[in-house]
């Protein structure tokens, strides 16, 4: 079999075996130590009666070195960014700078309590003004909210604000636009607000169609939810003329900010007619995916949404400090406890600071331009559903491959065994297998050159023995989980088995 | 730029190889009038030791060195030094979503043995790998309450924390699901007779706290029965984690959404936190979030992948049970690995030394001001009711470098000049004796004048 | 393989016989992989033609089914709560739900085997 290409990227390695943590515990190990107590011992029945807990059940009992190989083993499972390109399209998968870390982790930061008094609060407060100015500066909007605890969650209180807005018109409107190229979460989050959804169908440039939005458009939208570039990496060229016929029948532009890493420095949502629209911290501005989470989904608005904000925000009192104000009568509520993701926002803003403002274009430009590299170098290999230019991403159809009943989640596996991270597979719907691509300014040329090795050599590999990669992958520790097993009964804890004391 | 990785030569290389002459015509698609034709007005790029400077300088700014007696839905303890050795490994920060599961079976691990311990603490059958915190959660519990039953309403305990009520009354706003709040009596605890009086043929769900905002248990039980009679399920909201190293957990609630940045996630001046929810089994396809399950690979050896996911926004779309695509994985990972330090044994002597100390810091404190809702039993947190504005006590607290109590008038004013306080595993005897000091006026500084004499401007709580 | 002739079906890939029995078709299983999960309506729930009275759920696709005429339901396939796969490995035979047909002559204007046949075959040609 031709697996010449493999070895350039990844090779063999031993990788330890671990089973679950519950599997090594044994009563009396441990892996704490609490100081003497220096108040009374409290009678526990006495102060909690019926209450008081005398089991834990089958929490563990293990030692502090278990518990450091066990999660370093697990670790070594994991594909990670700091290993090689992890080229998942929209996702944005750039490299999480340590400083970013290390600052987030400043005793004064970290332990601040988001009820201490504003007067000590002022670090908390300027490190939040100076990001949403950042922000507010890098997307051309008028005001920001960080409280959104991630994108979906911004989605949903950009919508709140928009159903606000209209509501103070004396008209909530019945329905959001949709392209039918959109990620889930939009329609997920219309339906959360209470509005129905209509999907706008794309034009054979991948584009929104503006003769179907035209004829769909009515006093009943209450807003177009476009995300731009969309998610072909194609920019929405007649954005303004998008903008223009929901603003002619009053309508709001909702851009979803999840493809803002192509435009930084380079254009500004608020100069071509958005209203309003939510940024992802993890994607755009480098704070760390963690394996999900956490995200942090700001949300900035033309001055006509500000009024609608959640609570609290941050302004500059009289005396110069900062503080939260709450007094906002107009606004959609609170949609998450305290501030937003705090920590998200230093992470952020110490990636801002250590690009400037030439560091953030050159990014910017950088991300494109290893698209189009990536593009250029398997065009002709994969089929191209959309020749329209790419920005910052690149999508691909397995049409040529699935004629040898190799489809993109086969290709897909079988990338992992060439040493990188799958891309994006089978999303956006619009396309029929779609490849979806997105290298990231993260990459140097060597590494996309043998990206580009790697997705040729598996193409060659579908000629000659396709079957060798439906297997795929061959390399991992584990190959092709079952997973219809696993969503017919799930087992979604571990048990002690039965013939256990 | 020091994180791109390319020199002059590479991008020429790259541009020609691509077969354009200047950066720009890969921009040509965005119309010239909306192109950027200026620097962007941000701060100019700093060396890492500035930025570091930056951020110090800003930590001094925010209470650092400061003893705190806050809690009220965000806990200082003590964070074991392996959680972030551990977290900063590259695998896991720099990971995604566990979705290619032969390459992500670390993160998939983690998350089963997450939910498993979470299941075990709070007496549920399952829980998912976590939602955004405590307060969406408890939305999305009641959301997910609505759909299991079929009714719309949900009463609230009004003991639940003032911004969890917040969050859901945004949340619950357009899922046109009202919302009824019930009262606490002089226990602190959930009125049962007006609990009962509330419930209608309508109620989907009654979401109570537990410990409650003012630190007081409720008798889950006693609470469940009433909604169970009529149809109505249980969600319990837990905002204090380490209360169930030694508080009965809510065995027969049917929903538990949960805030555990008690375990191991620093305070961060509120947030990123680590909601979670848990669940019955038979509840588990109208829950909300991820789910990490068991299963084999095609050699029979065991392993994880993410499951149900058509409940999931990806799928279903405008059907989906939420619109939630994230959990908080890494910081999930920090309550997971907080949690294996402590253990069986572990969580339920650091949460007996919480309640000593806010029993002891209670008992002093009784000695001064008026302690409410003493006759039910309560974990680590307590309300003092005092003569005088606690927005004044704190004030003078804040000039020894201590954060006093939270004060209660914008939320409950009916309890006058009342505040929340709290006292963890890292609170001292000797600080509680200070603060009461102080508090009461007998100032530590050897100022032995009555408190009515000083009378400092009150300071702007954070809230 | 053709469709069993003693029956009726939808465009929506339903099939229903005269006493009220309805099912997804062989090819509706065969498109939707292996079948994880079944929602469906308890007993006393009354349908309409041509709307969605429950799903059936692969790994990473969710279906709706429609109602092939209105009526009530009198029973559920409470079986396949636990052994879903039964609809992957004889579609026509594991029903989903019986109901009382409430307008017997809305029966007349679904598919008979042959023409929902030709309907499949004509919708994979495109």
């Amino acid at each position: 079999m031709t697996t010449k290409h493999i070895t350039r990227k990844a090779t063999r390695h031993i990788s330890q075996n671990e089973g679950l943590i519950f599997e090594k515990s044994s009563p009396g190990k441990a892996a704490w130590k609490l100081p003497p107590l220096d108040v009374p011992e409290v009678d526990t029945a006495k102060l909690l009666g019926k209450q008081e807990r005398k089991d834990l059940g089958n929490m563990p009992e293990v030692s502090e070195i278990e518990i450091m190989r066990h999660f370093t083993r697990l670790s070594t499972w994991n594909y990670a960014i700091d290993l090689g390109m992890y080229p998942l399209g929209s996702c944005t998968m750039k490299y999480n700078p340590r400083v970013n870390e290390f600052v987030a982790r400043v005793e004064g930061l970290a332990n601040g309590h988001p009820y201490q008094a504003e007067k000590i609060s002022q670090g908390a407060l300027q490190i939040m003004k100076t990001l949403s100015d950042c922000l507010l500066e890098i997307t051309g909007m008028d005001a920001i909210t960080l409280q959104p605890a991630a994108g979906a969650q911004g989605e949903l209180t950009g919508l709140l604000m928009v159903r606000a807005y209209h509501e103070s018109q004396g008209n909530a409107r019945k329905k959001i636009l949709i392209p039918d190229s959109a990620h889930g979460t939009n329609p997920a989050t219309a339906a959360t607000v209470g509005y129905a959804v209509e999907n706008l169908k794309s034009n054979d440039r991948g584009m929104v169609d503006v003769a179907a939005l035209a004829a769909q458009m009515n006093e009943d939208v209450a807003a177009l939810m476009v995300t731009n570039p969309n998610t072909l990496g194609v920019f929405e060229q007649e954005i303004h003329k998008i903008a223009d016929l929901l603003h002619e029948k009053g309508g709001l532009l909702y851009m979803d900010g999840a493809n803002m890493n192509a435009l930084v420095g380079k254009a500004r949502p608020g100069d071509f007619g958005v209203d309003v629209m939510h940024l992802n911290l993890h994607k755009t501005f480098s704070t760390p995916h963690g394996g999900g989470g956490p995200g942090s989904g700001p949300v900035a608005v033309k001055k006509i949404l500000s009024p609608f904000l959640p609570t609290p925000v941050v302004i500059t009192k009289a005396d110069g400090t900062l503080g939260f104000d709450y007094n906002r009568p107009q606004s959609v509520g609170r949609v998450r406890a305290f501030y937003g993701n705090f920590g998200m926002f230093i992470r952020a803003l110490a990636y801002i600071f250590a690009n400037g403002p030439d560091g953030l274009r050159q990014t910017t430009e950088d991300a494109v331009l290893n698209a189009n590299y990536i593009r250029k170098g398997l065009e002709g290999v994969y089929d191209l559903p959309y020749s329209t230019p790419s920005m910052h991403e690149v999508v691909f159809s397995d049409k040529v491959q699935s004629k040898k009943g190799v489809k993109t989640m086969d290709l897909a596996k079988r990338l992992i065994d060439y040493g990188f991270h799958p891309y994006t597979t089978a999303f956006p719907l619009i396309v029929a297998g779609a490849l979806m691509i997105e290298p990231t300014e993260s990459e140097p040329k060597e590494e996309l050159d043998l990206f580009i090795e790697a997705m040729k050599s598996i193409a060659e590999e579908v000629e000659e023995d396709p079957q060798f990669v439906l297997d795929a992958p061959h390399n991992t520790r584990i190959s092709r989980l079952d997973e219809t097993a696993a969503a017919r009964k799930p087992i979604l804890r571990w048990k002690p088995a039965p013939s256990a004391p | 730029m020091r994180y791109l990785p390319k020199s002059p030569a590479d991008r020429a290389a790259m541009q020609q190889a691509i077969g354009i002459r200047s950066i720009d015509d890969l921009f040509s698609p965005i119309p010239a009038e909306y192109r950027l034709a200026r620097d962007l007005n941000v701060p100019r790029q700093m060396a890492e030791s500035e930025i570091v400077d930056y951020f110090k300088q800003r930590a001094k700014e925010n209470g650092e060195g400061y003893t705190s007696f806050l809690g009220a839905g965000a806990y200082a303890h003590y964070r074991p030094i392996v959680i972030d050795a551990l977290v900063q490994r590259g695998e896991f920060l720099t990971s995604y979503t566990p979705y290619q599961a032969e390459f992500a079976q670390g993160t998939l691990q983690a998350i089963f043995e997450f939910q498993t311990m979470i299941s075990e603490l709070t007496g549920m059958d399952l829980a998912n790998a976590s939602m955004y915190d405590g307060s969406t959660a408890a939305a999305e519990a009641v959301m997910m309450a609505v759909r299991v039953t079929g009714k719309n309403s949900a009463v609230v305990a009004r003991s639940l924390h003032p911004e969890y009520r917040e969050v859901l009354t945004t949340y619950a706003a357009h899922q046109e699901i009202p919302l009824k709040t019930v009262a606490y009596t002089d226990s602190g605890q959930i009125d049962l007779k007006e609990l009962e009086k509330a419930i209608g043929d309508d109620t989907a769900c009654v979401l109570i706290q537990s410990p409650n905002f003012f630190g007081t248990i409720e008798d889950v039980e006693a609470i469940a029965d009433i909604a169970h009679k009529r149809g109505a399920l249980l969600i319990v909201s837990i905002a204090e984690a380490v209360s169930l190293g030694i508080v009965e957990p809510p065995r027969t609630a049917d929903i538990v959404a949960m805030e555990a940045q008690s375990f191991g996630v620093p305070l961060g001046f509120g947030g990123p936190y680590c909601g979670v929810l848990a669940t019955k089994d038979k509840f588990v396809r109208q829950m909300p979030g991820r789910l990490a399950g068991q299963t084999v690979d095609k050699n029979g050896k065991r392993g994880f992948v993410l499951t149900l996911a058509t409940r999931e926004q990806h799928i279903r779309r405008e059907k989906a049970t939420s619109n939630i695509c994230t959990n908080q994985a890494l910081v999930a990972l920090m309550v997971n690995i907080f949690m294996t330090v402590y253990g069986k044994v572990g969580l339920r002597e650091l949460a007996k030394q919480n309640l000593a100390k806010a029993t002891y810091a209670a008992d002093q404190f009784s000695k001064h001001a008026k302690v409410l809702f003493s006759s039910a039993p309560r974990f680590n947190e307590f309300v003092v009711q005092t003569s005088e504005d606690p927005r004044a006590i704190n004030s003078r607290l804040l000039e020894h470098k201590i954060v006093g109590g939270f004060p209660l008038k914008k939320f409950y004013p009916e309890l006058g000049h009342a505040a929340l306080w709290c006292s963890t595993e890292l609170t001292t005897r000797s600080s509680i004796d200070k603060a009461i000091d102080i508090a009461v006026g007998r100032a530590a500084d050897g100022d032995n004048s009555d408190r009515n004499l000083k009378n400092p401007e009150p300071v702007e709580v954070a809230r | 393989m053709p469709s069993p002739t003693d029956r009726k079906y939808t465009k929506e890939h339903e099939w229903i016989t005269a006493d009220g029995t309805i099912g997804i078709t062989d090819h509706a299983q065969e498109s939707l992989g292996d079948i994880v999960f079944v929602e469906l309506p308890k007993a006393g729930t009354d349908l309409t033609k041509g709307k969605p009275f429950g799903t059936v759920e692969s790994v990473k696709a969710v279906s709706d089914i429609y109602a092939p005429v209105s009526g009530t339901v009198m029973a559920a396939n409470d079986a396949l709560a636990t052994a879903p796969e039964q609809v992957n490995k004889d579609a026509h035979a594991a029903w989903l739900i019986k109901i009382k047909v409430k307008d017997p002559s809305e029966m007349n204007a679904l598919l008979s085997a042959a023409d929902y046949d030709k309907f499949v075959s004509e919708e994979a040609g495109h």
